[in-house]
């Protein structure tokens, strides 16, 4: 009976104990993709406020070389994350090959004062599995399961 | 005596009621009356201090109007964009209503000559000047703010990019305030029309700051109640059931003779799990109008859609009616059908014994912690990239290209995007953990329910 007590007491959501589940859930590291690096190439048109494609799909480890035209005023493109930048001329394609080295999700954005929107052109370049998206899953999981074990009492 | 009918919130509670939450209050766990610190005392009771910020915002908010209407049309080199939306927006979501509720207000600019005007001087009070008529019954609720912010999510990406609109928005409320102030008594446009009031109003009810009566049988035998006399928000400090009305301009504890006035610091969220607390309809729908709103902000502003981006911007195109009808859609059907049907199936669940309508406005509760750290989600995701921005403007505000400070200023862009996600995560379960406390009658659907939209919000942001 004691011993049942316990047992709940120590599922009990707790903040404390969740907090300290979040952090391990945060930063346990995540298993390193096994693909095999690979030569790939990206032609990317830039116009006002949007690059087309918008998201790129790589895996960690390629050698990637992004084409940039810009098909109206001069553009440019720099990855967070990443210390690159690139900028193309109207009507002009330039060229940027980098090694993508980290994993996840990343954004990347115009680099030259392009419009009003411009602050925001943004587009999207994925290297493996983007696994803060998956970490972020699990945590609300976690949080959903905090509530429901609330709310059934 | 009719003072205490004027105020709505009072009319409701019966008299038992009243007495019993200011009871409550004072024997409630966990509050810090910052009046006794004596450092800080004379800080909040003399005008001065708080003068001071004031003069200082209100010179910001004229030079802002300036720069955006005179300085250069590009945005990101604009002085009124920066500092509005990147600058004073971030700082509000980020600081004031997070950490001080609605104390925005006590330092906000924007009524500050209408008041003056109505009080008939500044630090002193002189002849009143102005109409000083009631503001309509049927207005006296938050339906107007809640259009007000679908107004500005629908001219959004325009108003936020385009310094000689920002100035235009900035001078019209200044207009507004002081036009309304002229007509109505106190401060009308304050409680009833500006958004920025509804939004940190509602916010304010999570925040751990609140001001309160100390004992409530002081003020019942003090006939004059001169601190209901002089809030200039005409607000009765003994009829606060929560913190989402009064705007923390400390003018009901510089009148009280007898000191009976506290503010509290407060456990975070402490308004939403009172056992007496309740919401209204009105104020259950502008909670969700502030979900729909960081939704689209954080589609529009942060991902990678460009055809959204233009449609957004293009207003009156055709493009933009397709997307002024998805948001409309989004914020008036989708999301108050939604929550109405879990609330209405957790009901059936619980076998509750409530209307619908109550309900709905009581576990709306719930969505207020979610949609503040959605908010704040989204406001890291967007502001953090343009910090550097700030220096720039700080350097030459009208975007002349006369840079003070040298194009040092202009370069400066720290690499934060992966602290920023991590962040950005850990605010969106926060969210969601906070909510899962405050739903009330075991319905878990409702939890269901900002579960989807915590998901949402998580792939818009770091998908
Ligand atoms: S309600 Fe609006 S105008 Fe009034 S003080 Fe607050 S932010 Fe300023
Ligand atoms: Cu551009």
């Amino acid at each position: 009976m004691k011993m049942i007590r316990w047992l709940q007491r120590a599922v009990q959501f707790s903040l404390p104990s969740l907090a300290v589940l979040a952090l391990v859930v945060i930063f346990i590291p995540s298993p390193a993709a096994a693909a095999i690096p690979t030569d790939r190439t990206f032609h990317i048109e830039a116009r006002r406020f949007e690059y087309a494609p918008a998201t790129l799909t790589i895996n960690p480890g390629d050698r990637v070389t992004l084409e940039l035209t810009a098909t109206d005023v001069v553009h440019g493109l720099s990855i967070d994350g990443y210390n690159l930048e690139v900028t193309a001329d109207p009507g002009q394609t330039a060229r940027l090959t980098f090694v993508a080295s980290r994993q996840g999700s990343f954004r990347f954005r115009c680099t030259v004062t392009c419009g009003n929107m411009h602050p925001f052109m943004i587009g999207k370049l994925e290297v493996g599995r983007n696994t803060l998206l998956w970490k972020g899953i699990t945590l609300l999981g976690l949080a959903l399961a905090a509530g429901m074990w609330r709310l059934r009492k | 005596m009719s003072l205490p009918q004027e105020i709505p919130w009072l009319e409701k509670a019966s008299s038992a009621e009243r007495g019993a939450a200011t009871r409550q209050d004072r024997a409630a766990p966990g509050r810090v009356n910052l009046l006794r610190i004596s450092w800080l005392r004379p800080l909040l009771v003399s005008r001065w201090p708080q003068f001071l910020v004031r003069a200082v915002t209100l010179a910001g908010f004229v030079f802002a109007i300036t720069a955006g209407l005179l300085g250069s049309q590009v945005g990101s080199h604009n002085f009124a964009i920066i500092f509005v939306w990147i600058a004073w927006w971030t700082a509000l979501k980020l600081v004031f209503i997070p950490f001080g509720g609605r104390s925005w207000c006590s330092v906000c600019p924007i009524p500050l000559p209408g008041e003056w005007l109505q009080q008939g001087g500044i630090l002193e009070k002189g002849r009143r000047f102005g109409l000083n008529l009631r503001w309509p019954k049927r207005l006296r609720n938050s339906w107007l703010q809640s259009n007000g912010f679908l107004l500005i999510g629908l001219f959004s990406a325009l108003t936020l990019t385009d310094p000689r609109v920002t100035g235009w928005v900035l001078l019209a409320l200044f207009a507004l305030a002081i036009g309304l102030s002229l007509i109505f008594e106190r401060r009308a446009f304050c409680s009833y029309i500006c958004p920025i009031g509804g939004f940190t109003g509602i916010y304010a009810r999570t925040a751990p700051v609140e001001l309160r009566v100390l004992d409530n049988a002081i003020c019942a035998a003090h006939i004059e109640k001169t601190c209901f006399q002089s809030c200039p928000w005409g607000l009765y400090p003994v009829a606060f059931r929560d913190s989402s009305a009064c705007g923390l301009c400390m003018e009901c504890l510089r009148a009280c003779p007898k000191d009976n006035i506290a503010v509290n610091l407060r456990p975070f969220g402490s308004d939403l799990t009172q056992p007496g607390s309740r919401t209204r309809l009105d104020a259950a729908f502008l909670t969700l109008v502030m979900l729909g709103s960081a939704i689209t902000f954080a589609a529009v502003f942060t991902g990678p859609w460009g055809s959204l981006k233009s449609a957004a911007f293009a207003i009156g195109s055709l493009a933009w009616l397709g997307y002024a009808v998805g948001f409309l859609a989004l914020n008036l059907l989708a999301l108050p059908g939604l929550f109405t049907l879990t609330v209405w199936v957790g009901h059936k669940l619980s076998g509750a014994k409530l209307p619908l309508r109550q309900m709905i406005a009581e576990q709306s509760q719930a969505l207020l912690p979610l949609g503040l750290m959605a908010w704040i989600a989204f406001t890291v995701s967007f502001a953090l990239p343009k910090l550097s921005y700030i220096l720039g403007v700080v350097s030459d505000p009208f975007g002349w290209g006369r840079s003070l400070l040298g194009a040092a200023a202009t370069r400066w862009s720290p690499d934060v995007s992966g602290f920023s996600s991590i962040l950005q995560v850990i605010l969106l379960f926060t969210g969601l953990l906070w909510a899962g406390r405050v739903i009330r009658q075991r319905s878990w659907p409702v939890l269901v329910f900002c579960l989807g939209y915590s998901l949402t919000m998580l792939w818009l942001l770091v998908g």
